[in-house]
């Protein structure tokens, strides 16, 4: 019992300052180019990374994943915000895993 | 930057998607952490400290293995190095000035998902928005890992599967809309996509763990990106 608490907090406190030091520590706005560029250019690189293939796994089949993918794709492209492309591919998985 | 009640409301409102997504992937979490022989209140103790879904699906499979907590830091350490990038991304974001106390509280909530959105604000993020979100998707994070650890068939599996592409769904919504009409991005998502699946697929890059591919492709390819098309000023802040 006492053990596993102590895993708990080896753990919260491990991410907790990875998440915590550079959020704390670059206090200026960094005038590097390269960096700057580089922190720029973060979120698209690992977001990306992130969710492909790792879509295709989510749900029951990877062919509704597929097809919930390419739908996000398309309405994310065209515009249609954050609530209603997450609602769309749900809906698309769910209406898919019907037929297969 | 807006007031910071409707910075806090706009959080809101795109945190309930990310909120519903978590419900799905702690649900499966809580299974997955009672199976594993954890108590409720410690799998719900779990999530409402750490926050994070891969690092503690790693967590309890080593807790049940009787890892060392020297290999426990270090498997944490791998897999979430990705928020020390992410962290140092929204240090960029925000006004200089933004005090410490707000850095602190902040830092707690940055997940994929959150820093995503928050990252994805016109010009400055204010941390209320953050907060906005955060208090949709912690309560979703630690209610479904309480609910899937407590009855692991409450929700049937088609909903749980349908649920579970809603996290990737508005990843795609916050990355794909400033990818429109902007060549170098297009690409860079393109070109991280097949990395990505390369490494699910050529033997060797298989073995290597999800946090570790996260940031190498991460270093690569921003790296070179960054080198090969800098951006200028702020105008490509927002």
């Amino acid at each position: 019992m006492d053990r596993v608490y102590l895993y708990l907090l080896v753990m919260a406190v491990v991410t907790y300052l990875i998440r915590l030091l550079p959020l704390t520590l670059i206090r200026k706005e960094i005038k590097n180019t390269y960096i700057k560029s580089f922190l720029y250019y973060v979120p698209y690189v690992t977001l990306a990374v992130m969710v492909f293939p790792a879509i295709l796994d989510s749900t029951a089949s990877p062919i509704s994943g597929l097809i919930g993918f390419l739908i996000a794709v398309i309405f994310a492209y065209s515009g249609a915000s954050l609530f209603n492309v997450a609602l769309i591919a749900c809906l698309s998985v769910f209406i898919v895993e019907r037929f297969i | 930057m807006m007031g910071n009640l409707a910075a806090w409301k706009k959080g809101v409102i795109d945190g309930i998607p990310i909120g519903l997504g978590y419900l799905s992937v702690s649900f499966s979490f809580g299974i997955i952490a009672a199976t594993a022989g954890l108590h409720i209140i410690e799998a719900v103790m779990m999530s409402a400290t750490n926050f994070t879904s891969a690092g503690q699906f790693a967590g309890v499979t080593l807790i049940a293995s009787s890892a060392l907590l020297m290999e426990m830091a270090l498997t944490q350490f791998i897999i979430n190095s990705r928020y020390f990038l992410m962290s140092a991304a929204l240090s960029q974001k925000m006004d200089p000035k933004t005090s410490m106390v707000h850095r602190i509280i902040m830092a707690f909530g940055i997940t994929d998902e959150v820093f995503g959105v928050s990252v994805a604000v016109k010009g400055k993020l204010n941390p209320y928005y953050t907060y906005g979100v955060m208090s949709v998707a912690l309560p979703g994070w630690t209610l479904g890992t309480f609910l899937g650890a407590y009855s692991g068939d409450l929700l049937p599996p088609s909903i749980v599967s349908a649920l579970s592409i809603a996290l990737y769904g508005m990843l795609l919504a916050v990355i794909l809309p400033p990818a429109k009409g902007n060549n170098i991005l297009s690409a860079l998502i393109i070109i991280s996509m097949v990395g990505s699946w390369l490494f699910s697929q050529v033997p060797y890059l298989q073995n290597i763990s999800s946090g570790v591919k996260i940031i190498l492709l991460t270093f690569i390819i921003a790296g070179i990106a960054a080198a090969l098309f800098p951006v200028k000023g702020e105008a490509r802040n927002g």
